[in-house]
């Protein structure tokens, strides 16, 4: 404990000594918004982020970590536009869920530029796997499958319909020629791990998921990656596994992680963020934070960053009104 | 045996004096933080976490912190369902049904007393379960598709009747609230929303614990307000009897095979992803009343009646560790916090944790046997401690809970709209108890319906809407039979074997 309190003084100094130099920008008491309850990915990010923005001495003290779960992320994106608009010391974790929603009208009212993006802090590829017996070996076999019959093949996903997991399939199945890609069956569980299991268990045939819900099952040997929707390979133990790309069919899935800022926070205080956080995404702690769980680079800031989300907002937007999600 | 040695390996882990004094604190914690309505094991260990991060504290005393905090918490929901009629989170539900009438007849040290060691031996053969049969138990839980999840939570519906009242009718009117209740929110299986008027809070659905503190906490507030005055609400404390701080050798004699089916069920509920202590706890409190309620004395302050659910439960959250362990797949929402925890430090969930982590697994499983035994020995006496709260008069205490319940409720999501769904649900509680409406049934039907209904639509997309998927495999064909007979047999052997003579102690819901 004594050792925290010394910690915690040394920070303060370094902090006021650092940020009196650097920026003129003094963000006070700091705080992240995870859109979710403790345990998911938002809270996650919220905490790993605010974990290294304190150990690098970035903000002073500690990071406040609020959950505000509800409406998959609107309740807290609701609650920024509306009541904490001109806030300079808060960030909010989003990821490819967030863009999602909001392509979808998801959250009623709102729409993405009513928020400044800040920057990415990595991106989780997305992954199609079978059971490591089945007589499936490639993402064209699988999707010939489909073609033949869509009913012989359920895929099953950790989120809703509608939601990413979904629509890596579909645009999967898509760049691979199946015209109807409605007619194609996605079970949603709770979460990619239950998922996996069903997987597993013989209930279906295939899985869509992020590479880093699958880790666990790919190091031992229990399901087989069809493809990986990365650019290219990714490194460490996934480097086996061919992308779709490779297979000839050119889709990217990419749930990125990152975070948003009021729309009414000052311009000082977004530059204070972009830095930080690309401080945070340049440091070698974040470097092994990714490393251990299976976060694939995505760096991204500032105005690139909010070409991204504005991006992705637009092609999920095109791929939910030709599945009938939207109007 | 590879087993007990990597056991041993664990305890030498576990038993240093900072990793003591962790589960020490964790259990104590975890214990308050159960008490409190409102406020659960998930919430209790979520909150923890950057206490964990804070202390820099490696993987191994971490974990220990937090599974403390997690078995403190399934003792401690126990306290406040027997004292208050208040369950201090999910899986206490069932124990409100025979603890709060046991107390109610001046037994509430017995009652605590019975529920703690009720507790520890489910928590502790659970324990053991998960030593002995962790690898083999993940092959049940890939049985379970879709078709067969359907099956088991029929099965619980099924044996709902006569629960938590005399009159059926009311007992299915309050499972049908619940089950309309759960049905509010975005549809995962087709993205659309429901009964939520574009409110947009509406649409992750109603929070179970929002529900319940509003239901059981603020509808007690209510009924006090309602009878203030009067000789009742203010309380003369003086009339309140506390009974014996220990259970008569008798009582445990006949709560021992008890005990020992609902660690099982319990155990079995718990490895299951997406079943849960809820359903442990639940499936234990009917099928022993099923078995043993001759006298029909289920409800009214029966020892079985708390034995079985707090057995139960604190099995089921031994149970839900092996799916966590060994597969990396949360069977609970605890596990999913304590899963996002081992991310965090660097560890990988999943089949090969045995392997590349022994020392993490072996360790904390050495640490859940300390802070069971820890428990055990820190509840016994402080049951004396804890019945003092019946001497508090009303008129100081249901102001506490009031305010104990708002603050617990806005911890949990921090929006002042989960605030207006207690306070709805309070006057909901107030209204269906002034009709004799039991509460448990409702709380059930939010708790079950939504994995009812998901499992049900998972199984007709996989067999493109063909329905004798659902009775399609020898385990799903099991669990119908015994649906079937669950619901069945009350009722023919109802007519036959109970007792004409009616009971004299049938007092309600004592409002």
């Amino acid at each position: 404990m004594k050792n925290f309190i010394t910690r915690l003084a040394a920070t303060a100094v370094a902090v006021v000594s650092l940020t009196a130099a650097a920026h003129a920008f003094d963000p006070g008491a700091t705080e992240c918004i995870a859109p979710a309850n403790p345990g998911g990915g938002w809270d996650f990010t919220c905490r790993q982020v605010g974990k290294t923005l304190q150990d690098l001495k970035l903000v002073p003290g500690t990071m406040q970590v609020t959950n505000m779960a509800g409406g998959g992320g609107g309740v807290a994106y609701a609650e920024v536009i509306n009541k904490r608009n001109d806030a300079n010391n808060l960030i909010i974790a989003a990821s490819s869920a967030t863009s999602t929603r909001l392509a979808q009208g998801a959250y009623p009212g709102n729409t993405m530029d009513q928020v400044r993006w800040v920057a990415s802090v990595g991106a989780d590829y997305g992954i199609i796997a079978v059971a490591k017996d089945s007589a499936i070996n490639t993402l064209p076999e699988l999707m010939d499958m489909i073609k033949a019959d869509p009913t012989s093949v359920s895929i099953a996903g950790g989120s809703a319909v509608g939601g990413w997991d979904h629509l890596k399939v579909l645009m999967a199945a898509k760049k691979a020629g199946i015209a109807d890609v409605r007619t194609i069956k996605y079970v949603a569980f709770d979460g990619g791990g239950e998922a996996v299991t069903q997987l597993l268990g013989g209930s279906v045939q295939a899985f869509t998921g992020d590479a880093s819900e699958a880790k666990g099952f790919v190091d031992s040997g229990d399901i087989k990656v069809l493809a990986v929707l990365a650019p290219e390979r990714l490194e460490g133990d996934f480097a086996s596994f061919p992308t779709a790309k490779e297979q000839g069919i050119d889709v990217i899935g990419a749930n990125w992680r990152g975070f948003y800022a009021p729309g009414g926070s000052s311009d000082e205080a977004y530059d204070y963020w972009v830095n930080a956080i690309g401080t945070v995404y340049d440091s070698a702690e974040w470097k092994d934070v990714m490393a251990q769980n299976g976060l694939a680079p995505l760096n991204l800031r500032g105005a690139d960053f909010q070409a991204f989300v504005a991006d992705s907002v637009a092609s999920i937007t095109d791929i939910s009104k030709e599945i009938g999600l939207i109007k | 045996m590879d087993t007990l040695s990597a056991l041993a390996d664990g305890f030498s882990i576990a038993l240093t004096f900072q990793n003591l004094g962790l589960a020490l604190i964790g259990c104590f914690l975890g214990t308050i933080i159960g008490a409190l309505p409102g406020l659960g094991p998930s919430n209790g260990v979520a909150i923890l976490i950057p206490l964990a991060f804070t202390l820099g504290l490696p993987a191994t005393p971490a974990l220990i912190l937090l599974t403390s905090v997690y078995y403190g918490a399934m003792y401690g929901g126990r306290i406040s369902s027997i004292l208050l009629n208040i369950p201090g989170d999910e899986p206490a539900l069932m124990t409100t049904l025979d603890g709060y009438p046991m107390a109610r007849k001046g037994m509430a040290g017995e009652a605590l007393a019975l529920s703690g060691i009720a507790s520890f031996v489910g928590a502790f053969f659970a324990t053991w379960g998960l030593v002995f049969l962790a690898p083999q138990l993940v092959k049940v839980a890939l049985l379970f598709g879709p078709a067969e999840y359907f099956a088991l939570f029929a099965l619980a519906f099924a044996t709902l009747g006569g629960i938590a009242s005399k009159n059926q009718a009311k007992a299915a009117l309050a499972a049908g609230i619940g089950l309309g209740i759960a049905m509010i929110g975005v549809d995962g299986q087709t993205g659309v929303p429901r009964f939520t008027f574009g409110e947009v809070h509406l649409y992750d659905g109603i929070d179970f614990l929002v529900a319940i503190v509003g239901l059981f906490a603020l509808s007690e507030v209510f009924i006090f307000l309602e009878h203030r005055g009067t000789a009742k609400a203010t309380g003369d404390a003086s009339d309140i009897k506390l009974g014996r701080l220990t259970p008569p050798m008798s009582m445990l004699k006949q709560t021992v095979p008890t005990m020992a089916r609902s660690t099982v069920l319990g155990f079995i509920a718990g490895v299951l992803p997406g079943a849960g202590a809820s359903l442990g706890s639940f499936i234990s409190y009917s099928v022993e009343k099923r078995l043993v309620d001759k006298n029909n004395t289920f409800g009214t302050g029966d020892p079985r009646g708390v034995a079985a659910p707090e057995a139960g439960n604190n099995a089921a959250a031994g149970g839900a560790l092996v799916p966590m362990l060994a597969l990396g797949v949360p069977g609970s929402g605890t596990t999913a916090v304590l899963l996002a925890m081992l991310l965090a430090l660097n560890i990988t969930p999943g089949p090969l944790l045995f392997t590349n982590n022994p020392d993490v697994v072996w360790g904390l499983i050495a640490a859940l046997f300390i802070g069971n035994v820890m428990l055990l020995v820190m509840n016994i006496p402080m049951v004396s401690l804890f019945v003092r709260v019946l001497l508090v008069p009303p008129r100081y205490l249901m102001p506490a809970v009031a305010m104990i319940s708002f603050v617990g409720i806005y911890g949990i999501s921090g929006s002042t709209f989960d605030l207006m769904v207690m306070v709805f649900f309070g006057v909901l509680g107030w209204i269906l108890r002034k009709l004799d409406v039991p509460l448990v049934p409702i709380i059930l039907g939010v708790l079950l319906g939504n994995q009812m209904e998901a499992n049900m639509r998972r199984a007709m997309t996989i067999s493109d809407g063909d329905w004798s998927a659902l009775f399609a495999s020898p385990l799903s064909i099991g669990l119908w039979l015994f649906a079937f007979f669950g619901f069945i047999l009350p009722i023919i052997a109802g007519r036959f074997f109970r007792p004409k003579f009616p009971r004299t102690d049938s007092e309600a819901d004592p409002d």
